[in-house]
């Protein structure tokens, strides 16, 4: 490997003094933004343990309950397949590699994609990349119209349903407010294996390609995220096809790209609506001047 | 316009009847069950959850009620712009209908947001998101809805203006609303053409711009519904949908004032359906073939069964229908195939949104709860009332001399722009 944890923990400091000095809030306009130089995280399936201690530091940080770190030791919740929740955004399960017939565990959330969908379906613009790699949510602009959550290709938004006036979208923030410390996210930090590897973007598809190489009987050769929608700030290794793992077959295609092609060209500075104004405005002139006769006709009929 | 049908309040039928009655109690158990999604939040009321975030109120609510509502700007379009002068006596009923139903869309939707009081955000320029079709369809669905009450009210101004005559204290309103009336009733009787035309424009926008809010959740859509050109699909049935929504309304406001059933002027519109419809038919045969999925239509899947339904029912019945001449002229053969185009565009927007959309993990199928379902039913019915209050009280349909009332109210000088 040709940088340790701590080197990478230093270029996140150096990165996130960078960006609070300058552009975080310049996301909007620079869309979409370089992904090569944001922050992500490799998920090594191949490496992860299923300890789910991920899932109590992710739970812990965001407040969201406070279930001691001994009942996270429970592997029976494997008997099911879970999927993050409005009190839990990121949830390990486990699942047989049909190769082999061994049992693996796989941890999912947000994959905070480099051209989200989720952001570019929202109405008010709640939902925002910034150049840490985080898919942002602010609450306070939120209407609660839910769209983000049709929207997303991995299925990952959930909501407070049960929250009567202030319901939030809830999903892995990436820990933004650690990143902005120049910190690691809270799953990375207590990650006791190496499965949860954070960096940029460039480093991080550097790395699971070496590990591809060096460990080819273990590893399918593919990093998902690298291409999928456009690329993901998460990415994951796995020993089998990924096809059978949870996360969703998908194109290289950035989801919003068919949508805000048509919308562009609908509303293209403007031009076709008001073309069609005065088109409709020069047949309801143009009619006019025939109006009498057109309503002596009538008369007749 | 014809002379002698010039619009007017009915005003020999009681608002209240048996009917009435059983309406609203279907609109106060709707209200009672708003009030408790709005008490209790949308977890208790519905049974969206993280799978499926949109239900019915999003799918009929708001899809269908938008389609459903493009009576107001097709008839606009016909009589106002390509000045079919005939038709001039089914435009109020439709303004009526379009307005009442975008007020109801808006009210639908914001059962459905989460955080309700947050719906004015889209106006706000620093939240103005130009990626989003939802943001487009708010804006066009906001600045629709203003036009539209700006086109209804010389039908106020005609009613009231010169008489407003406000009871006890409100009386020293009476000039000020007075002048205002008149002043208004002048400037769009000048203007009203260039909101006609914004009417038509913003309606074309967001009706097919409905129909590109799924295409952002292609892996989620089933591939009969899926497809680049849905927006087109959703317009073209839009505009179908337009008069036979006009037909099925007169033929059942007729039936409630006991007027005599305008066949004369219905069975003409209907001509322009199987045009419409058939146009509509050709571009969805087209896709299917294109996008190569005619082995998804014979499946025999719930999906493909939901499909037929949408279009043998709702398209190719109602063309095959009313390209018969004698099924246009008979008020039944209008209502049936009316109530099918009805039907079928209503079904398709159902099939886009929930049928079609397949979330990627299996769990719980949804089906909407009793809360749902009373606040979809008592908006509809809630509709009809305020319908009905409105058409007694304002002049909006067209009434023969012979069957007015002798109400002061009726006699009133018709102004068309």
């Amino acid at each position: 490997m040709s940088f340790t944890r701590r080197d990478l923990f230093k270029m996140a400091a150096v990165g996130a003094a960078a960006s609070v000095g300058g552009n975080l809030q310049a996301s909007d306009d620079a869309y979409p933004i370089d992904c090569s130089q944001t922050y992500g995280v490799l998920v090594d399936t191949v490496v992860c343990i299923g300890c789910r201690k991920c899932e109590w530091a992710c739970n812990n940080e965001h407040k969201l309950s406070t279930t001691d770190l001994k009942t996270f030791e429970d592997k029976s919740v494997f008997q099911q397949h879970r999927r993050p929740v409005d009190n839990a955004y990121t949830v390990v399960n486990e699942f047989k590699n049909p190769e082999t017939a061994k049992p693996y565990t796989i941890k999912v959330q947000c994959m905070h994609c480099n051209q989200p969908a989720c952001a570019s379906a929202c109405i008010v613009g709640a939902l925002k990349k910034n150049r840490l790699g985080s898919v942002d949510y602010d609450a306070w602009k939120c209407i609660g119209c839910r769209y983000c959550m049709v929207a997303c290709p991995f299925q990952v938004p959930a909501y407070e349903y049960n929250e009567a006036l202030k319901p939030r979208v809830m999903k892995c923030t990436f820990c933004l407010d650690r990143l902005e410390e120049g910190r690691k996210p809270a799953c990375v930090g207590i990650c006791p294996n190496e499965a949860l590897t954070f960096g940029t973007r460039e480093q991080l598809i550097d790395l699971a390609k070496e590990r591809i190489k060096a460990k080819p009987e273990l590893y399918f050769n593919h990093v998902y995220g690298e291409k999928e929608v456009g690329g993901t700030s998460w990415m994951y290794l796995a020993s089998t096809d990924f096809i059978n793992t949870e996360l969703p077959k998908l194109t290289n295609d950035p989801i919003p790209h068919t949508t805000e092609t048509i919308q562009h060209g609908i509303f293209k500075s403007f031009v076709p609506p008001l073309a069609l104004y005065g088109l409709l405005g020069l047949i309801m002139h143009s009619l006019r001047e025939n109006k009498e006769d057109k309503e002596s006709d009538d008369e007749r009929s | 316009m014809s002379a002698h049908e010039v619009p007017t309040p009915i005003t020999r039928v009681p608002f209240f009847t048996k009917g009435t009655m059983i309406v609203a109690a279907i609109a106060g158990l709707g209200i009672l069950a708003y009030i408790y999604r709005l008490i209790y939040g949308i977890g208790a009321a519905t049974n969206l959850d993280d799978q499926y975030p949109w239900g019915i109120w999003i799918a009929i609510d708001v899809a269908s009620g938008v389609a459903l509502a493009a009576g107001g700007f097709t008839t606009a379009a016909l009589a106002d712009i390509f000045h079919k002068e005939r038709y001039h006596v089914i435009v109020r009923p439709a303004l009526l209908t379009a307005m009442l139903g975008y007020t109801f869309v808006v009210i639908g939707l914001l059962a459905d947001l989460g955080r309700y009081y947050n719906v004015w955000h889209p106006m706000l320029p620093s939240m103005w998101q130009g990626n989003s079709v939802l943001f487009e369809v708010g804006m066009c669905v906001m600045v629709y809805l203003t036009v539209l009450y700006i086109e209804f009210l010389p039908i106020v101004a005609e009613r009231f203006g010169g008489r407003v005559s406000l009871p006890g204290p409100l009386r020293v309103f009476n000039k000020l609303i007075d002048s205002w009336l008149t002043i208004c009733h002048k400037f769009l009787g000048r203007f009203i053409s260039l909101f006609i035309i914004a009417g038509v424009v913003l309606s074309c926008l967001h009706q097919s711009s409905l129909g590109t809010l799924m295409v952002i959740a292609p892996t989620k859509m089933h591939a009969l519904w899926y497809s680049p050109i849905s927006p087109l699909m959703f317009l073209m049935s839009a505009i179908a949908v337009g008069f036979p929504m006009v037909i099925f309304e007169s033929l059942i406001a007729s039936r409630s004032f006991k007027l005599k059933p305008e066949t004369k002027i219905l069975s003409s519109i209907a001509t322009y359906t199987p045009v419409l419809l058939g146009a509509y038919l050709a571009v969805k045969i087209g896709d299917i073939t294109l996008r190569e999925v005619w082995p998804l239509v014979f499946d025999g899947s719930y999906e493909s069964i939901m499909f037929n339904i949408e279009i043998l029912l709702g398209v190719v019945a109602p063309i095959v229908l009313l390209s018969q001449r004698k099924i246009r002229n008979s008020v039944a053969g209008l209502f049936t195939s009316a109530s099918l185009v009805i039907f079928g565009v209503a079904f398709n927007r159902i099939n886009v949104f929930l049928t079609a959309y397949t979330p990627l993990y299996p769990g719980k199928p949804y089906f909407p709860s009793i809360f749902e379902i009373m606040v979809t039913v008592g908006l509809i019915c809630a509709l009809v009332l305020v319908y009905r209050f409105i058409v007694l009280n304002l002049p909006v349909i067209a009434v023969p001399p012979s069957e007015r009332g002798t109400d002061k109210a009726t006699i009133s000088t018709v102004k068309t722009a």
